[in-house]
């Protein structure tokens, strides 16, 4: 292993040829097939021999990481993950020789060495405590350490593991305990410790680990990483019973009851002496003072960083297994790197180390961390490798990343972008403490006398539900004293009533109840907290608006559990959760047990088959974010019931099977192990997960099968059938590489949500050790899914932070981390401790003052307790359905005539700047200036529609025979959700929408304007009476064409139109014409077109005539009538443009040229009857004529050309005679012209 | 109106090599009197623009035009008022208006010296007395009225035809009560594509249902079939239904019921929709 790292250090072989070989050996053949031909040869060759040691390599990197970090973090939060023998290598140990830090690494990693280390590495991978010459460490101090990891920071060092590797440690054993009250030897985190000493031997609050002495030869469950679980287990409840572990003794209780008289006694001895390391310090909401002034941390210097390339290295290597999920735990490594990144001094006992001399710097046998400042670059590194993670975490962790000053000087790029996350992130994370707990109502349809099998069981239900909410309202008031205990206060009672439930039935109506109150109580989007309002805390946050949030936001503040055990804490019940474990315990009934897990399995089963509603991608309305929220906050409330039902499923099912006693080993490991195959599961939790993932529901499934599976006891992993599941679950995590980008697959959160409960899993001490490194199980990749469907749960965004952080609460661990940093260093500019204020806002005139909305709220929520749940159903969706018409009525009226208005303002702006009209974003902006502020009618607008349409639906939807006060408080719930959701998106979103639909309207309006100015505005349509019966245009277009090409030819000799049909066309056009219903601009304009064609033939005879020979040519008077009805529709039917100036083109005149002899007096009848319709001016036709004569023409028809525009010209006010005279003159044609 | 895949495939065989003139389509309704000359000329004009588009490259070589156009010039000095230009497109099988187009350009090379834009070019032939060269100008006319296939006359017709029977099917829907959303409502909704019109109530058809009809002024064949389905059908697949629905106006029950499957391996769903408005939808149900 060290040789690997060498090399690369020796830059022998790149990186990526490093993370490649690590990745092989879990990713399986394709990869290798994929990445082999980028593989050096010369790389693959220095690697490939040191293939049987690849899969040890990351469990030798992190410990190497952490070993190498030991200087660094001697104080602080606990190293979560510890290398053997680096213990060793630690300074000041109280009673601890230490090995010297030289021994230690000579061992650890000479290169020459590497093979023999690698054999070891398997033992040492999590923890590796037999690493050590000594004995093998015992783990576990009980109570004691319970007591001091409960209760004080978390940054205790107790919760490491490297100490245990020492020998020394045996001289801590409970035959002596160390005096946990000597500050000298214990202080208080972050502390520095008084005198000289403190300076060179710095002393840590180590966790004191007593070890039983009969236990110092079985095997010690160490924890890769985590070492407050590694401890726990054989710890018992303390006064806080915040450990589960206690049940895992006898039934009997008795030894329970011994232990927690120990604890107490042991306890109020802490508190008699030692004030200030057991008084439960509030560690990062407020500092202590004294703590935060006492110290000094160095400053770090990015131009100070020694071996700046090896610590890249390093870095790329870490980041690439962490990205490529090689390691168990990415938050645990998350935080790691925090630690790092605040690391406040380094120790420097050992920096006069001789061996460090400049010409080993860049192997391993030079510390990889010389300085602080080292660590922070470091730590900058991997960060900056994983934004994508730091930018999905909560605001708050974002803001003190990017307020963090040594990231700042770092690396600027990073904070830069880490204060863009923050800026446009949402993800505001709250772990509100819930009110009060409240009992479950009757249920009418279960609870009622039918379904009990004799009056007497009906009654001894009865009592029992009230005795069992004595108990519970008796927890609640005392659970919290110092010297109450709950075995000795409800203990026999509990079981007293136990003993009345004699009738099998009667257990299931208890275990019913008892579920439904474990439901109503625990399952909170606050786990870790206390009570918790049901199912629907948006009622209440609805409701509350803005004060009551800003009330709730306070109560967070300072009633938030501070604490949740470090990145990596034990599984445990929290809040009132804890009451039911005890309930279970102390009644210690099988009876119960049985149904209690029957009924939890039935439970688990219908919730996890709930067909929760899928994203639709493709809704085109703005709002359907609104729709989307509840869609997010069913999801959470289903699987937060999951999670609990199933985290107490796995508490009752394995209780049986758990004990204080170490695991077996050997054969009579074997002989559990063969009887504990026979027995079937609870659930088939198995087939469940396999369905889950095949449906692309795993987001939904693995959360809640790890809550199920943290209970397991130390067997159940060997067990062929949870192995399955393990081996699953461990593909599942190799598969959920966060940077793939795999929207179809599954969405960023969703993956991290998976990842941070996979990683919390595999650092559970049940958990065996050597299951994430096991080599060649989960060899191939990850692939259960083909035959999924298209769109299953996992690609929908249904995680947000808010359940992130409630089902992982060890997350905001990072958080706390960054925080502890900061109030630690006084006068920093990041203002993260902000003091409360009390403020008083400006009242809003009529808003209900926030003591009375709070008080509403809560009535709200009593009024639902004592109805069906179906009329809370109603109501809230006739609110969520109400509230999103609202939005989409608001959108169609009031935006719709803003955008009106705002086209006509255009329209005005763009006459008065004439054509141009200015830059279309500019008056876009006026625009917006002017109509944006009508926005606020919105709210006006949508709060009267909410009230108008709500009471109608809920009536409908309610049954008719509600009582009226029952019918008109859900109402005005109804009207009060509907505005609260529509007038907060509206509020929101209103202004955005506007601007988006008035830019449209700009466009559109700025396109029309553009090509077609005659085809705007006094386009008229049919008149009413028409009937739409108008020959169809394209049939009229065609038939024109068809006599066009007739006259134009080439023609057989027996072609030709008869007049009547010529006639018959040219009503046809005037029918259609005005009929405009099927007319198209460019139909009528190529119409048009023709018809003028259509005159020019007329005009010079060309149309050929059906009929007798003789008579091939048109009468002249039933020209002129077909000439007068063209002129009619030009003038009265055509509403486009008329090309008539091209009555007088060249090539239209010129037709008349190929006549013979040649008329014009239809030409210029038509000329006159053009100016006398005023189709034409005469100036017009003037210009036109005197174009004609550019043109070349034969010599006579030139001449002919100019007298008819002479006679034109010469007559400006044609009488009618003149005409006639025309007409009188036709038999010489000819001449005509030159007579006149 | 009937038309069973065998008559179409006969009449398409008749319209092998025939140039898109009066005279070939006179000659088409004799031979078949029982089809109403709007299905004629569609099936003429959809076969011919498939043989066109065959054809096409071999007039566009430089030479080819060379030599179109020295003809076209020794034909004009022969007689000008010859139609010198149609007979030199139907003696080469080419589109006259095509044709047209081919030596106006060649000419206003010529005489401009710089290559005119597509946009002259196209105004030209709009309006031919814009051609400076007379006689030029009325050949190019006489190509254009005598095409019944190419020419902005045609594409006029075709561009009519599309509207008009747009038009129809609105009325159609609104006399049948139903609800739709036609293609302006659809693209202010954001629709990137849009069908003519998309029903808010789904309708059954001969047991097909309809989510959307989208009306298409060309003949139905195979190959157009398939060139729509690929292009538009699918993508408004993708966004508005299930089912969907080409409308061919006059379909035929025949065909309609033997090919109702969806591999349209009858090819002719339905002959140019406007012929017999209102006679039937066709469903292409996928």
């Amino acid at each position: 292993m060290a040789a690997v790292l060498e090399s690369l250090l020796r830059e022998e072989v790149s990186v990526a040829a490093v993370v490649r070989w690590i990745a092989r050996s879990t990713r399986g053949s394709e990869v290798t097939a994929l990445t082999r031909p980028q593989d050096n040869p010369g790389e693959a060759a220095a690697l490939s021999s040191l293939r049987p040691l690849r899969k040890e390599f990351v469990p030798f990197l992190l410990n190497f990481l952490r070993e190498q970090s030991s200087r660094v973090l001697p104080q602080g939060p606990p190293t979560p993950a510890k290398a053997p023998g680096a213990s060793a290598a630690l300074p000041g140990r109280p009673g601890g020789p230490s090995r010297g830090s030289r021994g230690a690494r000579s061992q650890l990693f000479p290169p020459t060495e590497a093979p023999s280390t690698a054999a070891e590495a398997p033992l040492a991978r999590r923890g590796g405590r037999r690493r050590g010459p000594g004995p093998a460490r015992e783990r576990g101090g009980r109570g004691l350490e319970e007591g001091v990891s409960g209760e004080n920071l978390p940054g205790a060092g107790g919760r490491r593991l490297r100490g245990s590797g020492s020998p020394s440690r045996p001289s801590l054993t409970l035959s002596d305990p160390p005096n946990l009250s000597n500050l000298e030897e214990f202080p208080p985190v972050g502390s520095v410790p008084p005198g000289p000493t403190g300076r060179t031997k710095p002393s840590r609050r180590i966790n004191p680990t007593p070890v039983s002495e009969e236990r110092s030869l079985s095997k010690p469950k160490t924890c890769f990483t985590s070492p407050p679980i590694n401890c726990v287990p054989n710890s018992q409840p303390s006064a806080l019973d915040t450990s589960p572990w206690g049940l895992g003794l006898p039934p009997g209780c008795r030894s329970l009851q011994e232990e927690r008289e120990m604890l107490r006694k042991e306890r109020s001895k802490q508190l008699q002496q030692s004030p200030t390391p057991t008084c439960p310090t509030p560690e990062l909401g407020s500092p202590l003072p004294s703590r935060a002034g006492s110290l000094t941390d160095e400053p770090a210097d990015p131009a100070r960083v020694s071996s700046r390339q090896r610590l890249e290295l390093v870095a790329l290597v870490y980041s690439s297994c962490i990205a490529e999920n090689l390691v168990p735990n990415l938050f645990l490594e998350l935080f790691f790197v925090f630690q790092l990144l605040t690391a406040r001094r380094m120790v420097t006992a050992k920096n006069s180390d001789p061996e460090l001399s400049p010409g080993v710097l860049d192997s391993l046998e030079s510390p990889l961390f010389q300085s602080i400042h080292d660590c922070v670059f470091f730590a900058v590194q991997v960060l900056e490798c994983h934004f994508q993670v730091l930018s999905n975490l909560d605001k708050g962790t974002l803001k003190l990343l990017a307020e963090n000053e040594r990231l700042l000087c770092f690396s600027p790029a990073l904070q830069g972008r880490l204060r863009a996350a923050y800026e446009g992130s949402v993800a505001k994370v709250s772990l509100a403490m819930p009110p009060s707990a409240q009992a479950v109502s009757f249920q009418p349809e279960t609870d009622n006398r039918a379904n009990f099998s004799s009056d007497r069981a009906f009654h001894t239900f009865k009592k029992q539900r009230d005795v069992f909410y004595e108990v519970l309202r008796e927890w609640e008031d005392h659970h919290e004293e110092p010297g109450w205990d709950f075995e000795k206060g409800l203990g026999s009672r509990i079981r007293a009533m136990m003993g009345q439930l004699s009738a099998a039935c009667s257990h299931s109506h208890f275990v019913r109840l008892f579920q439904k109150q474990l439901l109503q109580m625990c399952q909170s989007p606050g786990g870790a907290g206390g009570t918790v309002l049901g199912e629907a805390p948006d009622v209440l946050s609805m409701l509350g608006a803005d004060k009551l949030g800003r009330l709730w936001r306070l109560q967070e503040r300072l009633m938030a559990p501070q604490s949740s055990g470090g990145p990596c804490p034990p599984p445990t019940f929290p809040g009132c959760q804890g009451f039911f474990r005890d309930f279970i315990l102390s009644a210690s009934s099988f009876q119960f047990n049985q149904h209690l897990m029957d009924s939890l399995s039935l439970k688990i089963r219908e919730l996890n088959g709930l067909a929760l509603p899928q994203h639709e991608p493709s809704d085109e309305d703005g709002e359907s974010d609104v729709d989307w929220q509840g869609e997010r906050r069913q999801f959470a409330v289903v699987l937060l019931s999951l999670r609990l039902l199933a985290k107490f499923l796995g508490f009752v099912a394995f209780l049986p099977y758990r004990g204080p006693e170490p695991p077996p080993t050997g054969e009579l490991q074997d002989s559990i192990l063969a009887l504990r195959s026979q027995v079937p599961p609870v659930l088939d939790v198995r087939t469940l997960l396999q369905r889950g993932l095949q449906a692309r529901r795993a987001v939904l499934t693995v959360p809640w099968l790890v809550e199920f599976l943290s209970f397991a006891d130390h067997v159940v992993p060997l067990l062929d059938y949870y192995r399955d599941i393990f081996i699953l679950l461990l593909r599942l995590h190799r598969s959920l590489v966060l940077s793939q980008e795999s929207e179809a697959k599954m969405c960023f959160l969703n993956k991290l949500l998976l990842l941070a409960v996979l990683g919390w899993l595999f650092q559970i001490p049940t958990v065996p050790e050597d299951l994430f490194f096991l080599e060649e199980g989960p060899s191939d990749a990850f692939e259960v899914d083909t035959v999924a469907p298209e769109h299953g749960l996992d690609a929908a965004p249904v995680v947000d932070q808010q359940l992130l952080y409630t089902c992982c609460p060890y997350i905001g661990e990072l958080r706390k981390l960054l925080a502890l940093w900061v109030s630690g260093s006084t006068g920093r500019s990041g203002g993260f401790m902000r003091k409360i204020t009390p403020t008083t806002t400006t009242g809003l005139g009529a808003q209900p003052s926030g003591t009375s909305q709070g008080l509403q709220a809560r009535l709200a929520h009593a009024f639902f307790h004592n109805q069906p749940p179906s009329l809370r159903r109603t109501v809230e969706f006739v609110a969520e359905r109400i509230g999103s018409n609202c939005v989409k009525h608001i959108k169609a009226t009031l935006v719709a005539d803003l955008v009106r208005q705002a086209e006509s303002l255009l329209q005005e702006q763009l006459v008065t700047q004439g054509e141009e009209g200015g830059d279309p974003a500019q008056l876009l902006e006026i625009l917006c200036s002017q109509l944006c502020p009508h926005g606020a009618q919105a709210l006006a607008l949508g709060r009267e529609f909410c009230q108008r349409k709500s009471p109608g639906a809920v009536r409908a939807l309610l049954p008719e025979e509600t009582p009226a006060a029952v019918l008109s408080s859900a109402e005005n719930i109804a009207v009060g959700l509907a505005t609260e959701k529509a007038c907060a998106w509206l509020s929101a979103n209103i202004t955005a929408l506007i601007r988006r639909e008035v830019k449209a309207a700009v466009s559109r309006t700025l396109r029309a304007q553009g090509p077609e100015p005659a085809a705007r505005g006094e386009r008229r349509g049919c008149s009413r009476a028409c009937e739409h019966h108008a020959p169809l245009p394209s049939h009229l277009i065609s038939e024109i064409k068809d006599v066009l090409s007739l006259a134009v030819g080439p023609r057989d000799p027996d072609e030709g139109v008869s007049p009547e049909h010529l006639e018959q066309l040219l009503g046809q056009l005037g029918q259609t014409l005005r009929c405009r219903q099927f007319l198209c601009p460019p139909a009528e304009q190529h119409l048009a077109k023709c018809s003028v064609d259509l005159a020019s033939l007329l005009v010079a005879d060309q149309i050929p005539i059906l009929g007798p020979p003789a008579q091939y040519r048109l009468e002249r008077g039933q020209a002129r009538r077909l000439l007068h009805m063209l002129l009619s529709l030009w003038k009265e039917d055509f509403q486009g443009p008329v090309p008539l100036q091209l009555l007088l083109s060249p090539r239209n005149v010129g037709l008349l040229a190929d006549t013979r002899p040649r008329e014009w007096d239809l030409l210029l009848f038509l000329l006159r009857e053009l100016v006398e319709k005023g189709l034409m001016g005469r100036m017009e036709i003037e210009a036109c004529l005197g174009s004609l004569h550019q043109a070349q023409w034969p010599g006579d028809f030139a001449e002919e050309l100019a007298t008819l525009s002479n006679l034109f010209l010469a007559e400006p006010h044609l009488p009618e005679p003149q005409l006639r005279t025309c007409e009188l003159v036709q038999p010489n044609r000819g001449t005509v012209l030159a007579q006149s | 109106m009937i038309l069973t895949k065998a008559q179409y495939e006969e009449i398409a065989q008749c319209l092998v090599s025939v140039p898109p003139t009066r005279q070939s389509l006179r000659k088409l309704k004799q031979r078949f009197p029982s089809q109403s000359q709007a299905t004629l000329l569609s099936i003429f004009s959809q076969e011919y623009q498939k043989h066109i588009k065959r054809t096409h490259g071999k007039h566009h070589t430089s030479e080819a035009i060379e030599s179109y156009y020295q003809r076209y010039l020794n034909g004009v000095v022969k007689n000008g008022a010859a139609p010198v230009l149609l007979d030199l497109a139907n003696e080469v099988d080419y589109a006259p208006s095509l044709m047209a187009r081919l030596i106006l350009e060649r000419f206003l090379q010529e005489h401009e010296e710089t290559a005119p834009s597509k946009s002259v070019i196209n105004s030209m032939l709009r309006d031919p007395s814009q051609i400076p060269d007379g006689v030029l100008a009325n050949q190019v006319y006489q190509c254009i009225v005598n095409d019944c296939c190419y020419g902005p006359l045609v594409d006029c017709i075709k561009h009519a035809i599309g509207h008009e029977h747009e038009v129809l099917l609105r009325d159609l829907l609104l006399e049948k009560n139903l609800s739709f959303l036609d293609e302006d409502q659809l693209r202010a909704k954001g629709y990137d594509k849009t069908p003519d019109f998309i029903l808010q109530v789904p309708v059954a058809v001969e047991g097909h249902i309809i989510h959307w009809i989208e009306s298409k002024a060309s003949f139905g064949d195979e190959c157009s079939h398939h060139a729509y389905l690929h292009d538009q059908f699918w993508s408004y697949w993708n966004r508005d239904g299930i089912s969907q629905c080409c409308s061919g106006w006059c379909g035929t029950p025949g065909l309609s019921d033997s090919s109702a499957s969806a591999s349209q391996s009858a090819g002719i769903t339905g002959v140019r929709k406007h012929f017999l408005p209102g006679i039937l939808m066709k469903c292409v149900c996928k």
